[in-house]
């Protein structure tokens, strides 16, 4: 198993390991509730240095992201970032990603791009680029870098934390924007961005610096009831917000426009991977879509439980289902057909043989407070 | 909190009291609601509810997970303590006492192999994680 650089930290801190997407992760410090809540009050710190770090650099760099990701990535100026997707050649989806452009160097290298994709995918995601990289010959370079670090700060107070150590005016940093930085005198790449709905920052840097950066935050943090977060918080902020996670929302079984994820797929741009799998998709009615639900009758909905109609036949499967820490109710997502999609919509969750009765609600649960762009 | 000395233990962290001749108590352990945290639903047998020693008769869930509840004995539910199933605050810190589940009638069987309060503080601390 793979470990972060602040993996003896987690350690020393009591939290518990997981194993996730390879790497041995902390699931929570505290109890998750405590921490989610944190999040949405004031401020919690993440490590999400299992996420892989992509760089995509060379004169052929964008008409190669053009070709392997389904949104425009001739839309992003310098600093600019864009949730994407990569697809496979039937529609499917190989991954979830962030694609940032990095401020422009200068030289007449071309552009660079991070490119930040799940831990489970990295090496997948690794080969599928270079497979494809192939007809750009020596116009494109990429490397993943497996020891850099990532942090994620998140939380109403992130921001007047971040500040204390960083010289650059962070409120004239937009949501979905990245920069160089120095955070605590250390270079890296900063962004407004995050996983949760909340205002916040995302942190890459080497791995070597991680430690220093991260006890910094939580030293400066102390005042503002800062915690560190697991992967079980980091879940629950990310099903109030009905934020995508790969291998439950999205795989490669489903397309995009059944996850509802239509936004990002930019038709008019140009041939890509899939495109024409995506336009036939779209053409046709579609067999399934992807709806929140809140739970009426006693029982908790958990990821993998058949959805049920009133006559107690299987219509659909919950992708992912929690207690929802905000709500204090049971919360959940599930690819239902088109006619029980709508808000409103009565379906039964099967908890464990019994048909327990849910209505399918808008989403996101929760109202995201992430930064108004200007 | 060390487990009290006047019941036996499984392994999956149910306790079961001897009340009487033929009748018991059964809980869940403090290190299991413990290591369970934040528990967010419950859900016991009914009265008459016929229990199999070391099956499943009911499940606990925390935010994160569902646990099954495996029956320390064999016999007929004579109560469950149903309000448990909406005040898990009095579940978390009086699991010994107040929190029990579930009053049992015992079958004849004779009862599994359970441990002592001695044996389970020694499994639990060697199972700590």
């Amino acid at each position: 198993m793979k470990k972060t650089a602040l993996n003896a930290w987690h350690r020393a801190a009591g939290a518990v390991m997981v194993e996730f997407g390879g790497w041995d992760m902390p699931v929570s410090y505290s109890t998750l509730s405590e921490e989610h809540r944190a999040v949405r009050a004031a401020a919690g710190l993440f490590d999400i240095s299992h996420m892989g770090q992509i760089f995509v650099e060379g004169p052929a760099a964008l008409a190669f992201l053009q070709k392997v990701t389904t949104n425009d990535v001739a839309a992003l100026t310098p600093g600019r970032m864009q949730y994407s997707l990569l697809p496979a050649a039937d529609g499917t989806l190989v991954d979830d990603i962030v694609v940032g452009r990095l401020p422009d160097q200068g030289g007449t290298e071309g552009p660079g791009y991070l490119v930040v994709v799940n831990a489970a995918n990295a090496t997948g995601d690794l080969a599928w680029l270079k497979a494809h990289a192939a007809p750009f010959n020596g116009d494109l370079r990429i490397r993943h870098d497996d020891s850099a670090a990532m942090i994620a700060l998140q939380g109403p107070l992130s921001q007047a934390i971040l500040q204390t150590l960083v010289p650059e005016a962070l409120d004239a940093l937009a949501y979905y924007h990245l920069c160089h930085a120095s955070v605590a005198g250390r270079p890296v790449i900063l962004s407004r961005s995050g996983y949760t709905g909340e205002d916040g920052f995302e942190i890459c840097c080497q791995g070597a610096h991680a430690s220093e950066i991260w006890e910094t935050l939580m030293t400066r943090g102390a005042a503002s009831k800062i915690q560190p977060i697991g992967l079980g918080a980091r879940n629950t902020l990310r099903l109030e917000m009905a934020y995508p996670l790969y291998g439950h929302e999205i795989d490669r079984s489903i397309h995009p426009l059944e996850a509802g994820l239509g936004w990002v797929v930019k038709m008019a741009k140009g041939e890509f991977i899939g495109r024409s799998a995506l336009e036939k998709a779209a053409a046709q009615p579609m067999r399934r879509r992807l709806a929140g639900f809140e739970m009426l009758g006693r029982g908790v909905a958990r990821d993998g439980y058949p959805v049920l109609d009133a006559q107690g036949g299987r219509i659909g499967t919950v992708t992912s289902a929690s207690p929802s820490p905000s709500l204090n109710k049971n919360i959940g997502l599930a690819y239902v057909p088109e006619a029980s999609a709508a808000p409103g919509s009565e379906i039964f969750i099967d908890v464990r043989g019994k048909g327990v009765e849910a209505r399918v609600v808008k989403t996101p649960f929760v109202p995201p407070h992430v930064r108004k762009n200007k | 909190m060390p487990a009290p000395s006047d019941r036996q233990y499984t392994q999956s962290h149910e306790w079961i009291k001897i009340d009487a001749p033929g009748s018991a108590t059964v809980g869940l352990s403090d290190f299991a609601v413990k290591a369970i945290k934040d528990i967010v639903f419950l859900e016991l047998p009914a009265k008459g509810a016929k229990l199999q020693a070391l099956k499943p008769f009911g499940v606990i869930e925390s935010v994160k997970a569902v646990f099954d509840l495996f029956a320390p004995a064999s016999g007929v539910v004579a109560d469950a303590n149903t309000a448990m199933q909406e005040d898990f605050e009095t579940l978390s810190k009086d699991p010994y006492g107040k929190g029990w589940l579930l009053k049992l009638s015992l079958s004849t069987d004779p009862l599994p192999p359970l441990m002592d309060s001695v044996a389970y503080d020694k499994f639990c601390a060697e199972s700590h994680h």
